[in-house]
């Protein structure tokens, strides 16, 4: 009888263990739920229109973050505009064309490298480059060209992972029969991999319009009396703002902070949400 | 029959190309731009001043050493809570939780990996540090505490989300084996399934040290920024800086060209060095998704 | 001037890049307007041999290939299909290529069929629609699709994905046809219909065609290669082959001794 009770002994303890491993992913997934519906509740009662579409007044202590979500949006949309081709483009060199030697393993090198920079130092090269040596100075371009080149590596990783999910055999089929290998890509890989694309960039833009540190001496001020008219202008952006108002404003209203980054999470998990739907939806669809 | 290249086609190729090197070109700019902003620093200051432990810019000391530990300290705190914290929350998740569980939790940890950093910091600075300096009777709670717990957040998703995947990739042959043999599946995690995941998993582990010794916002705002050196187990408690916080917090107010300006540049080649060991080292535990080349071939 | 012979090779050899050979010195012509079977036990080289028939062999990029591989045109004129200048694609749209597995592309059945037409520059819809029409025919296929050319290829049938992939080959009007193992996956009474269609098409094309068993190969070959590890054993019209073989070896197979 020593067999079965050391089985039973064995799987007593198997039964704690899976509890206590369980407690575990509560305890870390917990706090990420607490957070949404803190901010929300907290932040619910700030939303007004006059909130979204007003400028802020009295030192930032009351009236809207309008100009801020504008100064956002455009640093997200120019970035998007710069780093899409070049990123897709770049998963297209490494799924499609790229041979299997020293160089394109060092390119692949290059990419891990970008995405382990440090966002501060995304900052610091867009000063030296952008701001002062391009003489952007501080503007909308120098941000996003700077969230761009940080935006790439994730960009590229997603959009090489979606190529490569397309199968092999339609790529032989299609040479098969006369195409090209551009020809391949353009009719048969890129339409196949789209929605998986978008998803990464949509993801990869999403870091993007949440950074605070690469865009502090790049593209953000303080405050902006009006909208920006132009890339070469200065923007205020919803992050660096919510970085204002809860450390360098005093007396400032708790309900106009966490009204501030509702707006920011809403806007940075909305396009979260997008990319998840595209995704289910082109799995569904998906006939291979 | 002879038909030389048609044109645009050998044109596109040329531009995929290019776009296809367009990361190692960042890469170098990257790296050029750091070094010409921040090597005249070495005309101006002499290499041994950086070795003290006094950081204050505006009477010329610029010792780094308070600012390395800073980011040392505050980087294994985070370390400390997210590593078991993450390892075996992927564990649950990849081999105890049913499908439904794990199409929730996935997601949510995802999630919290695209939450803006800034409105974790600004948590921590309404929030966490008030209850800290109660809970713990501190004199303030803004420290390295606060930052690492915060920290922790910011490298849990990296962490997960990677060991995950790579205790999903260990074959199902290796576990079936093992319950053949008469272990049980907790056994078998412990035993089979984790040590043949051990390059993946230290490859999270390093991609999480590299995203927490790099993260800007969320110490600038929450661990109080003062530059100290440490002081026995309160330093955990204590206010520290770190490199991060230290070249956010003080290039807006430096002149262009300034001895100062050239010192947070030189800062950023420190930070750019520690990154790029940080995840070469953590490519070369070569860890590639399996899944991927199974897809190639299907 | 007619021609006997579509396609001359000779001495091709074909090698990996750590020295191992796949073709080991094939010399064959393909006659014209016939089935030619080439037959034998899985890795021997069968599929390469086709592959390096329409250059597909290009997209492994770890080969070389040498020896002489020439196809005639009616006229008498040749090209060479080796010349690393050669237009590949030109040569694939006369060179027509259907595989073990069918892979339907992720389109309507239409664009299927129009898919390497528009990819040659044919635009104009009335050639568009006559093709689709002549190939299906031609692939026994119309009858069952003729109402439904814009519903997904991929809701076809296994049997009915294949002649689809056989009529996309068609819709090119290629000279050449090879099949790999065509009805590998397919039920008896689809490829029935595919073996069916493919004595039609002799009369206007030539066919090279992997066999996927023995049987195949006698029912359909007017030659027939034995092909074994790299080599080719014996080469001679089907019904002298399939009763009377020449080689010990090949008699070894064909009466399933060792396969």
């Amino acid at each position: 009888m020593k067999s079965r009770s050391s089985a039973q002994r064995r799987n007593l303890t198997q039964q704690i263990g899976f509890i206590f491993l369980r407690l575990v992913a509560i305890i870390a997934v917990l706090p990420i739920i607490a957070i949404i519906v803190f901010i929300i509740y907290q932040g619910a009662p700030a939303i007004s229109l006059e909130f979204i579409f007003g400028f802020p007044s009295d030192g930032m202590r009351s009236g809207g973050i309008w100009p801020a979500i504008v100064g956002t949006f455009f640093l997200t949309l120019i970035c998007a505009l710069v780093v899409s081709p070049l990123g897709i483009g770049a998963a297209i060199y490494l799924a499609e064309y790229a041979p299997d030697n020293r160089w394109t393993q060092s390119i692949r090198i290059a990419i891990i490298n970008l995405a382990g920079i440090p966002s501060v130092v995304y900052g610091l090269f867009g000063l030296g480059l952008f701001v002062i040596f391009l003489n952007f100075g501080i503007s909308i371009l120098a941000g996003s060209l700077t969230l761009a080149i940080m935006t790439l590596p994730v960009i590229i990783t997603t959009t090489e992972e979606a190529l490569r999910a397309v199968p092999q055999s339609f790529r032989v089929v299609s040479r098969s029969v006369g195409a090209t290998q551009w020809q391949t890509v353009r009719r048969i890989v890129l339409p196949q991999a789209l929605p998986g694309i978008l998803t990464g960039v949509i993801l990869g833009l999403e870091r993007a319009a949440g950074e605070t540190a690469p865009i502090l001496f790049t593209a953000a001020v303080f405050f902006l009396p009006r909208l920006p008219s132009s890339p070469m202008d200065p923007t205020m952006a919803l992050p660096y703002h919510l970085y204002v108002i809860s450390t360098q404003v005093p007396g400032m209203s708790p309900q106009i902070q966490y009204g501030t980054a509702l707006v920011l999470l809403v806007f940075v998990l909305g396009m979260n949400l997008i990319a998840t739907i595209i995704r289910s939806r082109a799995r569904a669809r998906r006939q291979w | 029959m002879r038909i030389s290249r048609i044109k645009p086609e050998s044109f596109i190729t040329w531009l995929i190309k290019f776009t296809g090197y367009s990361a190692i070109i960042f890469v170098f700019l990257i790296f050029y731009f750091l070094l010409s902003e921040g090597i005249p620093v070495f005309g101006e200051v002499p290499f041994k001043d950086f070795f003290q432990v006094r950081w204050y810019p505006i009477e010329a000391y610029f010792g780094l050493l308070p600012l390395l530990v800073g980011s040392l300290i505050v980087t294994i705190g985070a370390l400390i809570i997210a590593v078991p914290l993450g390892l075996l929350t992927a564990i649950y998740i990849a081999e105890v939780a049913s499908p439904r569980t794990k199409e929730i939790l996935k997601p949510l940890v995802e999630l919290l990996g695209g939450f803006p950093s800034v409105v974790l910091g600004f948590l921590g600075l309404l929030i966490l540090s008030q209850y800290l300096r109660e809970i713990l009777a501190l004199p303030t709670g803004l420290s390295a505490l606060t930052g690492s717990l915060i920290l922790a957040g910011i490298a849990l998703p990296a962490i997960v989300s990677i060991s995950e995947d790579a205790l999903d990739t260990v074959p199902r042959s290796y576990r079936d084996a093992s319950l053949a043999l008469g272990a049980t599946e907790w056994q078998t995690i412990w035993w089979v399934t984790l040590p043949a995941a051990k390059s993946g998993v230290l490859t999270a582990i390093m991609l999480g040290i590299g995203r927490a010794i790099g993260e800007t916002m969320v110490v600038l705002m929450v661990t109080g920024n003062a530059p100290m050196m440490p002081q026995g187990l309160a330093t955990f408690v204590n206010p520290t800086r770190t490199m991060t916080a230290t070249i956010a917090a003080e290039m807006g107010e430096v002149a262009n060209g300034s001895t100062h300006y050239h010192v947070l540049f030189f800062i950023g080649i420190v930070l750019f060095v520690i990154a790029l060991i940080v995840n070469v080292s953590a490519s070369t535990f070569v860890f590639r998704r399996k899944k991927r080349s199974e897809r190639i071939l299907s | 001037m007619t021609i006997t012979n579509k396609i001359v090779t000779e001495n091709l050899v074909l090698q990996y890049s750590d020295g191992t050979e796949s073709l080991k010195d094939i010399s064959m012509n393909i006659p014209v307007n016939s089935i030619s079977v080439i037959f034998g036990p899985a890795g021997g080289g069968k599929s390469t041999y086709l592959r390096v028939l329409n250059r597909l062999n290009d997209l492994a990029n770890v080969t070389t290939v040498s020896g002489k591989a020439h196809l005639y045109s009616e006229s008498g004129d040749f090209i060479d299909i080796l010349d690393p200048n050669l237009d590949v694609t030109a040569l694939r749209r006369r060179v027509g290529m259907v595989f073990a597995r069918p892979v339907v592309l992720p389109m309507s059945i239409r664009e299927n069929l129009t898919y390497g037409l528009e990819i040659a520059g044919v635009r104009k819809r009335s050639l568009l629609h006559e093709a689709i029409e002549r190939s299906l025919n031609q692939a026994a296929l119309w009858e069952e699709v003729q109402d439904r050319l814009d519903d997904p290829a991929m809701e076809l049938s296994g049997g009915q994905q294949q002649r689809l992939c056989i009529a996309r080959s068609l819709a090119l009007e290629p000279e050449v046809l090879l099949l790999d193992e065509p009805t590998s996956g397919l039920d008896p009474i689809s490829t029935g219909k595919v073996e069916a269609s493919l004595q039609e098409l002799k009369k206007n094309y030539t066919i090279v065609l992997v066999p996927h068993s023995v049987q195949q190969a006698a029912r359909a070959a007017d030659y027939a290669a034995f092909f074994l590890q790299g080599k080719l054993i014996e080469y001679a019209p089907g019904n002298e082959m399939f009763t009377t073989p020449q080689v010990q070896q090949t008699a070894d197979y064909i009466e399933g001794r060792f396969g």
